[in-house]
């Protein structure tokens, strides 16, 4: 490379840099408002680092005042998790038929549960909403995980990973004596390990970020997950901007925390659907 | 491939017959293979017949119907077209399909453009790639809800930094955001593009990947700048990707609900309102669910529209 290239390499770098930095402040004004005072929130030019540092507080306020904010995680974490885990079994089995069982009606099959892909969940909420009361799921959390547990799109992405797996793999499993069922299970699976981390992660992102279905699905605060409990904190604390940021940051930071630790997964994970998509 | 199992079916089939057991054996090799695939692909199918399939069928049912939820099973009442006919005279719902057409006739070029240039950028012309990636990426995997509490405090009409900002820089009267007619729905589009824009840098950037370095290599011992090469090499290999971003980003854009819900709940006066946020109003604060079930058919044929359009259009324009 050029002298003159990598010098302009380096100033893109910097003007993208500065304009990732400016992307970025609206989290960065959040994280900074939550550690104020609520007077010092809205004091012109902004002050990033806080003149009296009240992050404690709004933390104790946040995280022990009235509202029960710690129920909401837990409640968004045992969803999360347990959707999360059904997908992956769901979409795996699936998966695992569609690309190494030969069965009758498969490919007929495999086009119209993608073709399904197509229907926005939005126009089958009616629907969903009066089955889930006439099979008196109304306010649970079962309700929320059986209708998020189905997904088309990780049934494809796991078939996609598994028909890059070599057929010798199974085939000497088969000649073992082992069954479909064993295959799958102590062949398949620890041959998939990268997609189920990658398709893991994603459900357990879109899940706990969910804010439709629990929304329409859920009645009583006990239950809600964390969307509805920073809906909630917005009626109890309308006024109250750097506990309503404590909030929104407690929300979100697991999240980052665990993408920092796994962003080669989520993003492939990402991309996969789009190259092949 | 049939005839291979076939094959593979009575050769099992002699040899088990010769072996082990004198009849017949019923669950032969072919036999056995349909079930377990039938048996593993069980539970998608089921669930999605009954969380998506049977929804489909009852909301076409139940949109030529009037029906409120508190009447009971016994109040339905089939009404045939009218849900449909009075749609296009609900001034509400005409609004929201308006608004919903303006939201993704902005957000989906706006965000692609800004998203394919900041890609190329990340790509080929920055060091720490990585970090650039993971920066933009962050808003997308954070809860909308957290990220709309921020948006409505920076949005403030008088108090909030972007309004002071503005009046700082000799505005003397800015727009009151999410609170104005006009300007809520732009505050909606700024958060909705500033939320997705990591998604779409993304699947650009794979895209970009598979794009091969020769192209370029070649195009810079003709002497082509990068202005030309990104015209003439990038955007023409990119189709597909982008192709596959128009239709999803469309998609997308016409389920917005979130930010809506949780910042305006349509307002206004139902300046911010959209089809989906209408059919939670009417399904789950008005209980009409028949009309609900028209607008959300509404929505599914819109959506189904866009997708073949789409497809026409690029098998046409195009051959891969």
């Amino acid at each position: 490379m050029s002298l003159k290239n990598k010098w302009g390499k380096l100033l893109t770098t910097v003007v993208l840099g500065l304009l990732s930095l400016c992307f970025l402040l609206p989290l960065i004004w959040m994280l900074s408002a939550a550690s104020k005072i609520e007077k010092d929130v809205w004091t012109f030019p902004i002050q990033w680092i806080p003149e009296t540092w009240n992050f404690v507080n709004n933390f104790k306020e946040v995280w022990m005042g009235k509202v029960p904010f710690h129920m909401f995680y837990v409640n968004s974490i045992k969803i999360a998790a347990i959707a999360t885990l059904a997908t992956l079994i769901v979409s795996s089995m699936a998966g695992y038929a569609f690309s190494k069982i030969d069965f009758k009606g498969k490919h007929l099959l495999f086009g119209l549960l993608m073709s399904f892909m197509m229907i926005p969940e939005q126009s089958t909420l009616v629907p969903r909403y009066l089955l889930i009361k006439w099979f008196g799921l109304y306010n649970t959390h079962t309700a929320i995980v059986l209708l998020l547990m189905f997904s088309t799109y990780f049934t494809f992405l796991f078939r996609q990973y598994m028909m890059g797996i070599h057929d010798d793999m199974l085939e000497a499993a088969q000649l073992d004596g082992a069954g479909y069922f064993k295959i799958y299970w102590k062949v398949m699976l620890p041959l998939c390990k990268p997609i189920i981390a990658t398709v893991g992660i994603i459900k357990f992102i879109w899940t706990w970020n969910d804010y439709q279905t629990p929304l329409i699905f859920l009645l009583s605060k006990e239950k809600f997950p964390i969307p509805l409990g920073i809906q909630f904190f917005k009626e109890e604390f309308a006024t109250n901007i750097s506990v309503m940021m404590m909030a929104s940051l407690s929300a979100i930071v697991p999240l980052i925390i665990v993408f920092l630790f796994l962003q080669k997964q989520v993003i492939e994970g990402i991309a996969l659907g789009g190259v092949k998509g | 491939m049939k005839g291979e199992f076939d094959v593979r079916g009575t050769i099992e089939l002699e040899t088990a017959a010769s072996s082990a057991s004198p009849p017949k054996k019923f669950w032969n090799r072919k036999r056995r293979e349909n079930l377990a695939g039938w048996l593993f692909v069980t539970p998608e199918v089921v669930g999605m017949l009954l969380v998506s399939i049977f929804p489909l069928l009852f909301s076409l049912f139940l949109s030529f119907t009037k029906w409120n939820l508190v009447g009971g099973l016994s109040d339905i009442e089939f009404i045939g077209l009218d849900n449909f006919r009075a749609l296009f005279s609900d001034s509400q719902f005409l609004k929201a399909l308006r608004n919903n057409v303006t939201f993704t006739a902005i957000v989906v070029p706006g965000g692609l453009i800004i998203s394919l240039i900041m890609s190329v950028l990340i790509q080929s012309r920055v060091y720490m790639r990585s970090y650039f990636k993971i920066a933009f990426f962050i808003p997308y995997i954070c809860s909308t809800v957290a990220i709309a509490a921020i948006w409505s405090a920076l949005f403030h009409p008088s108090k909030g930094p972007i309004n002071q900002m503005l009046m700082q820089i000799g505005l003397s009267d800015p727009p009151k955001w999410l609170v104005d007619t006009t300007f809520a729905i732009v505050a909606i589009m700024i958060i909705y593009i500033w939320q997705n824009i990591g998604y779409q840098i993304i699947i650009f950037i794979s895209g970009l990947a598979g794009i091969s370095n020769e192209m370029y290599e070649s195009a810079n011992i003709d002497g082509a700048n990068g202005l030309k090469q990104f015209w003439y090499i990038t955007i023409p290999l990119l189709g597909p990707t982008t192709f596959f971003l128009t239709i999803t980003s469309i998609i997308t854009s016409f389920k917005v609900f979130d930010i809506i819900k949780f910042l305006t709940d349509g307002g206004p006066n139902y300046a911010s309102t959209v089809i989906v946020y209408q059919i939670y109003l009417e399904g789950f604060q008005r209980f009409n669910m028949g009309y609900a079930s028209a607008m959300s058919l509404v929505l599914f044929l819109m959506i189904v529209l866009v997708t073949s359009v789409t497809w026409i259009f690029q098998s046409k324009k195009t051959h891969y």
